[in-house]
């Protein structure tokens, strides 16, 4: 099973997210903003990363940036989860080198698909 | 399906919404101060972004819908496609507060939208894309879009498409949100089942969507997959174009909700969010405990008397980790007075906008700590002497000037810790009491028959009397039925004092002091029979031992005694509580004088056996309420003491002399 980095500033958002990947198997690390996501990243491996876009001290999107720049997460695939409704926003978490997004709301089931599908 | 249930995940949401909200409400009174960090708009942002995505994911539609639309707004905002201005703050200041009543009511089970809420979603809808700011009363729906009437979209996604992420079904609930949409699927680049690959992108689909949207919302739909599919978004016109239906304009929402605050308040209260190094702290001192007592257990094994001395240093150890232990779960209970002075910042804008007064708030000792227990309530009392103080205490700027001081009137709150209390200062550098109009009022009724004689501090003292009002004419913000008495009492019933300070001209401080816990008191045991009662500390005055001809007798069987230069009625405890005395003779037993509610009584038990602190448990949660009794608690001996409710006992007695 994945081990996911799930990063959101809301921490029920969060728990949820967890509590799912984690009934499905997978081991899951809990980050509440960009820059925490950041430091819980560096030395170890994850296999996916869960990133809200809107989020305190950084946020998702300079965090994916920051991720790329690292040689050990060039690869990693990164979803965004997010309520963002402002294109030019979502354009710039595309150009910065997230893998794809998932919107918010989405329930357990849909989560689980996604990740499913991502980590082939 | 799912085996995740949402509900586990509610409770989180609904405090860090009413979290956000607050954070958002002191951003928002900080942009209407006129800041102009750009944080304050991310910060206001952030908190309708978060509500709006937790409240769709944990199925709270109408929550999600409200808040998108103030998202919006915000969106144009921080942008810089919309300057901040007093109008959006107004609105998203009542947005707020519909929100936080939205969530109690969701919290309730309640039906979420209201009337209000309506208007408000109305006068935000319009806002954004009116692009003005119209007068909730005179909003009308705005036009939608152009002359298109529909959209035609095909969308063929690449074949790799799937394994970013994005799933097409959930672009297509994306496109449902905004108007009735029809979906063929060209199935015709799907492989055989045995060669099939999940992951593979083979599908693709033409679209209709029956609504005038915009061009901008329908493209945002696919903006993630652009480059990764072939996309044509074609706009359907209109024959003929219609005018966008005219939304009714609703009754001016004039009453914003205020009291969803203090539902939601209600329903956090069977929760403490605790820091986690009080929580540290505790672990640490249980484990403490815990090695002492395995050191002790083990002396069990053979004392002999060279091992006295070890023993009474692990047992003055035991005692030392008990007291801390107890003294940090007290702690637990412990909540900054912020989370009540937070309400104060948007309280005092609303009244002075309300009153054309200009009122600075001075807000101090926000980290003081109460108990959780205090703290919920003493909140409306403090709000009844802030609002008195803004209405009656503080002039108008004219006034103000007119008496050569600033326009602004200064309005303080503090909270410190003196001795063992916790101080809560309201003060205001208004026109202070009015001795003249005091005198009056008290004369006309009937508290007092003159002033004369009367110290300033007697005739301050005259607006807690029940049923006293200085205000000529009553206004709707302080007079609510409600005085300074209910204020003393509500004091008095957590175990506090209100004091008045008033210079004419110069201004008037309210001084409430309150004891840092209820769930802990010192207490006298004294001992009635086979019973054990606790008589609080802070209620005694004195205990003494009463002779025969220090009593006097009065009509109706009541028995007085002289006690300084008063003579007060004994109570006995014996005859209250129905049980059996081993004294009855006055002069065999002691009395202890108690004051409650500025009365003082003497309560008549066997005898004084020591003071100690006792832990209150309820008897009300336990069995039920017991007249004359406030809680009760465990002895050392395990045996169960009842604690004695003085203000209880005065009134009954009160009301037994007036019977």
């Amino acid at each position: 099973m994945a081990k996911i980095l799930a990063v959101d500033d809301s921490a029920s958002m969060r728990s949820m997210v967890a509590f799912t990947l984690r009934g499905a198997g997978h081991e899951v690390e809990e980050a509440d903003n960009g820059q925490a996501a950041l430091d819980t990243a560096r030395g170890q491996k994850f296999d996916l990363v869960l990133a809200d876009v809107n989020m305190p001290v950084m946020d998702g999107i300079s965090m994916v940036r920051e991720m790329r720049a690292m040689a050990e997460y060039r690869g990693v695939p990164i979803l965004m989860l997010t309520t963002e409704s402002n294109p030019e926003k979502k354009m710039e978490g595309k150009a910065a080198g997230a893998t794809g997004w998932l919107v918010k709301p989405f329930d357990p089931d849909q989560l689980l698909a996604t990740v499913g599908r991502v980590l082939g | 399906m799912s085996k995740v249930d949402l509900a586990q995940f509610h409770k989180a949401f609904f405090e860090e919404s009413l979290d956000g909200l607050d954070a958002m409400e002191a951003a928002l009174l900080a942009l209407d101060e006129g800041s102009d960090d750009p944080e304050l708009v991310h910060t206001v942002f952030r908190a309708a972004h978060s509500i709006k995505g937790g409240a769709a994911t944990f199925g709270f539609s109408d929550v999600a819908a409200f808040t998108h639309v103030a998202e919006s707004l915000l969106d144009e905002v921080r942008s810089g496609r919309r300057p901040m201005d007093k109008a959006i703050v107004e609105l998203l200041l009542r947005s707020g507060d519909t929100v936080r009543d939205m969530l109690a009511r969701s919290m309730n089970g309640e039906p979420v939208a209201t009337p209000e809420s309506q208007d408000l979603l109305a006068a935000l809808s319009a806002m954004v894309s009116g692009g003005t700011a119209v007068p909730v009363a005179a909003v009308a729906k705005a036009a939608a879009a152009d002359d298109v009437e529909g959209w035609d979209i095909v969308f063929r996604p690449f074949d790799y498409l799937l394994k970013t992420g994005n799933d097409p079904a959930r672009m297509f609930r994306e496109l449902e949100a905004l108007g009735p949409l029809s979906v063929t699927c060209d199935a015709g680049k799907l492989p055989a089942l045995d060669t099939m690959d999940a992951e593979t992108a083979y599908l693709a689909w033409t679209l209709h969507l029956a609504a005038p949207a915009k061009k901008s919302a329908v493209e945002g739909v696919f903006d993630w997959v652009d480059g990764d599919c072939e996309l044509s978004i074609v706009p359907r016109v209109a024959v003929k174009a219609e005018p966008a239906p005219v939304a009714v304009a609703v009754a001016a929402p004039g009453a914003a909700p205020r009291t969803t605050r203090e539902s939601a308040a209600n329903s956090e209260s069977s929760s403490v969010r605790v820091g986690i190094e009080k929580i540290d702290t505790l672990i640490n001192l249980v484990g403490e405990l815990i090695i002492t007592q395995s050191m002790l257990t083990q002396f069990a094994d053979g004392v002999d008397a060279s091992q006295l001395e070890l023993l009474r240093h692990g047992l003055a150890q035991l005692t030392r980790h008990s007291r801390e232990l107890q003294e940090s779960v007290m702690s637990i209970r412990m909540l900054p007075i912020s989370t009540v002075f937070n309400r104060f910042p948007r309280l005092v804008r609303d009244l002075a906008q309300k009153l054309d007064k200009k009122v600075n708030l001075d807000l101090r000792g926000e980290t003081t700590e109460l108990d959780k227990t205090v703290l919920e309530k003493i909140g409306d009392p403090l709000v009844h002497l802030v609002r008195n103080a803004i209405d009656h205490g503080l002039e108008t700027p004219a006034k103000r000037s007119a008496s050569g001081k600033s326009e602004v009137g200064t309005l303080r709150l503090e909270a410190f810790h003196r001795g063992g209390s916790i101080v809560v200062q309201v003060g205001d550098d208004g026109a202070g009491l009015n001795r003249d109009a005091i005198v009056a009022k008290a004369i006309q009724r009937g508290i007092i028959a003159s002033g004369e004689g009367m110290s300033d501090d007697a005739v301050a003292e005259l607006i807690f009397e029940a049923g006293f009002s200085t205000a000529a004419a009553t206004t709707d913000l302080s007079g609510r039925g409600v005085g300074m008495d209910v204020v003393r009492r509500n004091v008095m019933d957590l175990g506090g004092a209100v004091a008045i300070s008033s210079v004419q001209g110069k201004g008037t401080t309210f001084t409430i002091t309150l004891p840092l816990t209820l769930a802990i008191i010192d207490g006298l045991t004294a001992a009635v029979g086979s019973e054990t009662y606790i008589v609080p500390l802070v209620s005694i005055v004195e205990s003494v031992q009463l002779k025969p001809d220090m009593m006097r007798s009065v009509a109706g069987g009541g028995e007085l005694f002289r006690f300084r230069d008063a003579y007060l009625p004994v109570v006995r405890l014996h005859d209250v509580f129905g049980c059996e005395g081993r004294r009855r003779a006055i002069n065999e037993g002691i009395v202890i004088v108690v004051e409650g509610e500025g009365t003082r009584i003497g309560l008549f038990v066997d005898e004084l056996i020591g003071q100690q602190q006792a832990v209150v448990k309820s008897l009300e949660a336990n069995y039920r309420r017991v007249n004359g009794i406030s809680g009760a608690t465990i002895l050392p001996d395990g045996s169960v003491a009842l604690i004695t409710d003085v203000t209880g006992l005065v009134r009954m007695q009160t009301r037994r002399r007036a019977a």
